[in-house]
């Protein structure tokens, strides 16, 4: 029953990544690349109608969490409190940035929004790689100094930095050379998903430029990863050993690299919907093989005296998982029935939905 | 420790209060959206059409607030009360998590095609996903009260040799007999603060002398809405979400209704005065006999137990914060009643778009149901205190164990200032839309 719920969050974290991901990546294409008025509505409509419904995969993401791993939850919800209550800022921010931007026409009020949406979502993707950057480094579980723990054994707390900045220090930070990188990944990644996303609903006059974008921001991205795989092993002596145990789970390193090389010939697509097919790909296996290196931990501890949270031991009682399985498998059907509706509705190019005016 | 969780509780409190001063309207309007939107359905009259389209840009705004305030609450959980959160997320995440499955999907898929949709849709598919808001909107509270209810009357549950709570019967959560008196309760005190703001608005477009088709249409609509909403609030919903109190909290019922002493031959109702728990009594008080025992008991002489039959350790934390809360509730729900009767009567002699002080009071009144909702919620989580798990769960015992009063405090003041702009925001641009008024659409 947990390895079920396991694999449920696992999948709805990569469906709000996936979705998001794309609300954020045109962010951040918007704050660098859209200088003209046309080309930010452009991205607007673009995102528009589906950025409320992709926020809301986070809500549900944190309502499966806190029901099915209570443990991992309070623990990681806790020990991550400063990051998270400023994720919470940004996603206010990006939202307001959105909303509020039609409601008055001005220019200054226009530009204060469009900054405020761009920078939030830019920051947003460099928060969300450096979580992920701290799952697979792990934390000092009880807070243990000279091996005596001073908390209950899944319990800690992170201040944003150490003075040192690295992955190995005795009280890490958040922020580490580590998990910076695995944070610019993130924005980087994004952006190009982003982009993808921009040249598959719009027909901007941006796309063609969008293209060469993504060519190049692919390449940065390409010696990003592999920078990151070699750092991986300083982090994790065995970064492999599941793949070793278990080798068909090479299947998601191989969808991350058919994702980042098949992205290389973006400029010769013919349908532009291949392009945000490729971005999404290589983030659905790039977190699946994140996920499937360091399992069944789902937050490693870095001291030997408290064990890290695994599936196992972070989960809820049985009964509570079993029954939750009824009204979930109701809502899950529901849910799709919803999204295919939305997708339909608003199919194809979405040039003309005018969003935001009001 | 209770220096330590100061500013859990206030964040929790400040975060919660803000947010839900949207929530509250967005529930309410909800509904009379859907209506204005059915009668033109029915009568096929443009004015109501317009009427729905003027008050979802209101909902629109007032919505999006609502989200963004809403998301700190689900984390604060885990960030601010994590020990609460381990040791009963197998039960409380369960309706959480059924929350944001079940109806913020809803609501979010189908408010942007609501919003936008109109003519892509068609007329009566555009009022289904505006019924599809108001259902999810409404599932989103009954989740939220079905996990109050188990915090302040607790069932289904067996507490495991770690201190851990664990579900042992699902359907106990939904039948918990806390639950459809409070959520009933809570939903007719949104469609006061709903109807409130569409009398209020419209009050307001009668005496600017501009919009006053529209004026009189809000006016009317709000004030029976209104009517019926009040009444409902105070019976049957109020008393029998108060006779759970009596049962299940009875030094709770005590210290809100002010009572010191168990009287013999019944209790006083207690109008006005303020407490003095020290002295253990009640100043400067106005109170009518024998009225709150007939009240609880259909009985004149009924014995209602005073907070001397209790132990001090089991006292609600903040008995005068309790008791005001509670008199502001009831006190601000007896004016409603009269001033809402005062104009259905004005109404039915067809003097009410020109009798100027009710419409001057009701545009003023427009504030007070917030303020009621808010004292409301206030009486139901400072009677839970010092509780987190009613008679389980000491609220001391809940907070996240490392996360330092100086980091939550950061984050308060973080929260205090990002609100205070959003609370800004928000009423220039509400503003803006209700001084536009409503657009006529021209027939061709």
């Amino acid at each position: 029953m947990e390895l079920f719920w396991y694999i449920v969050l696992m999948a709805m974290l990569t469906i709000y990544v996936i979705l998001d991901g794309y609300d954020f990546g045109a962010g951040i294409i918007h704050l660098f690349y859209a200088k003209k008025e046309k080309d930010k509505k452009a991205i607007r409509n673009a995102i528009g109608p589906f950025w409320d419904a992709n926020e809301v995969w986070l809500i549900a993401v944190g309502g499966v969490l806190f029901f099915a791993f209570p443990t991992l939850y309070a623990s990681s919800f806790s020990g991550f409190y400063l990051p998270l209550i400023m994720i919470l800022w940004l996603l206010i921010f990006r939202a307001i940035g959105l909303e509020l931007r039609g409601q008055i026409h001005n220019k200054i009020w226009e530009a204060i929004w469009d900054k405020a949406f761009g920078i939030a979502s830019l920051l947003l993707a460099l928060f969300f790689g450096i979580a992920l950057g701290n799952v697979v480094r792990g934390v000092n579980l009880g807070m243990v100094t000279n091996g005596v723990s001073a908390h209950e054994p899944h319990f800690f707390f992170l201040p944003l930095w150490n003075s040192t900045f690295s992955p190995h220090a005795e009280h890490l930070g958040i922020i580490d050379w580590f998990t910076l990188l695995l944070g610019i990944i993130g924005v980087v990644a994004l952006a190009i998903h982003g982009a993808n996303w921009i040249i598959f609903k719009t027909n901007s006059d941006l796309n063609q430029k969008l293209k060469q974008v993504v060519f190049n921001l692919n390449i940065v991205l390409l010696i990003l990863v592999i920078i990151s795989l070699f750092s991986w092993h300083i982090i994790d002596p065995k970064p492999f050993h599941n793949f070793v145990k278990y080798p068909w789970l090479w299947i998601f390193p191989i969808i991350t690299f058919s994702g980042l090389f098949g992205l290389f010939k973006i400029k010769s697509f013919k349908k532009d919907g291949f392009g945000f097919l490729f971005s999404t790909l290589f983030l659905f296996g790039g977190l699946a093989s994140t996920v499937s290196s360091i399992f069944p931990n789902l937050l490693p501890s870095t001291n030997m005296v408290n064990p890290s949270l695994t599936v196992y031991n972070a989960a809820a009682h049985e009964y509570g998982l079993s029954v939750g399985v009824y009204w979930f498998v109701i809502a899950a059907v529901l849910v799709a029935i919803y999204m295919v509706i939305q997708y339909r509705v608003f199919n194809g190019k979405m040039d003309d939905v005018g969003y935001g005016e009001h | 420790m209770e220096d330590m969780i100061f500013y859990d509780r206030m964040q929790f409190a400040f975060t919660i209060t803000f947010h839900y001063l949207f929530p509250q309207l967005t529930m309410g309007l909800s509904l009379m959206i859907v209506y204005f939107k059915w009668r033109f359905l029915r009568t096929q009259i443009e004015k109501y059409n317009d009427a729905a389209k003027f008050w979802m840009k209101i909902f629109a705004l007032n919505f999006a607030m609502g989200v963004v305030t809403g998301i700190p609450m689900e984390f604060q959980f885990g960030t601010n009360w994590a020990k609460f959160s381990e040791l009963t997320g197998g039960i409380i995440g369960q309706t959480l998590a059924m929350e944001g499955m079940f109806s913020f999907f809803l609501e979010s898929s189908f408010l942007g095609l609501f919003l936008f949709g109109e003519k892509l849709l068609g007329q009566k598919l555009h009022f289904l996903t505006g019924f599809l808001v108001f259902l999810g909107s409404w599932a989103s509270g009954y989740l939220i009260i079905a996990t109050h209810s188990w915090m302040q009357h607790p069932v289904g549950y067996e507490i495991l040799e770690n201190g851990k709570f664990v579900l042992n019967n699902f359907s106990a959560l939904f039948s918990n007999p806390w639950l459809l008196p409070s959520f009933l309760h809570n939903q007719m005190g949104s469609l006061i603060t709903s109807s409130f703001v569409v009398a209020g608005v419209g009050a307001f477009y009668i005496l600017n002398n501009k919009h006053s088709e529209f004026g009189k249409l809000f006016v009317k609509t709000g004030v029976i809405f209104g009517l019926v909403s009040s009444l409902l609030v105070a019976f049957p919903t109020g008393d029998w979400a108060a006779k759970n109190v009596v049962k299940y909290q009875p030094v709770t019922f005590a210290a809100m209704e002010g009572i010191f002493e168990t009287e013999e031959g019944g209790s006083e109702i207690i109008l006005i005065g303020q407490p003095d728990v020290e002295n253990k009594k009640l100043d400067n008080k106005i109170a009518v006999p024998n009225i709150l025992s007939f009240l609880t008991y259909q009985k004149w002489d009924a014995e209602i137990k005073g907070l001397n039959e209790f132990d001090e350790s089991v006292y609600p934390t903040n008995i005068p914060g309790l008791y005001y809360s509670y008199h502001i509730m009831v006190g601000l729900g007896t004016i409603f009643i009269g001033l809402l009767l005062l104009a259905t009567v004005q109404l039915f002699r067809k003097r009410l778009y020109k009798t100027k002080w009710i419409l001057w009071s009701l545009m003023f009144m427009i504030p007070f149901p917030y303020i009621a909702n808010t004292a409301g919620w206030y009486t139901a989580e400072l009677g839970r205190q010092p509780w987190l798990v009613y008679n389980l769960l000491r609220t001391v015992d809940g907070i996240s164990p490392t996360v330092s009063s100086g980091n939550t405090l950061f984050t308060l003041l973080g929260f205090i200032g990002l609100y205070l702009l959003l609370g800004l925001l928000f009423l220039m641009l509400a503003g803006k839309i209700i001084y536009k008024g409503p657009e006529t659409t021209k027939l061709n």
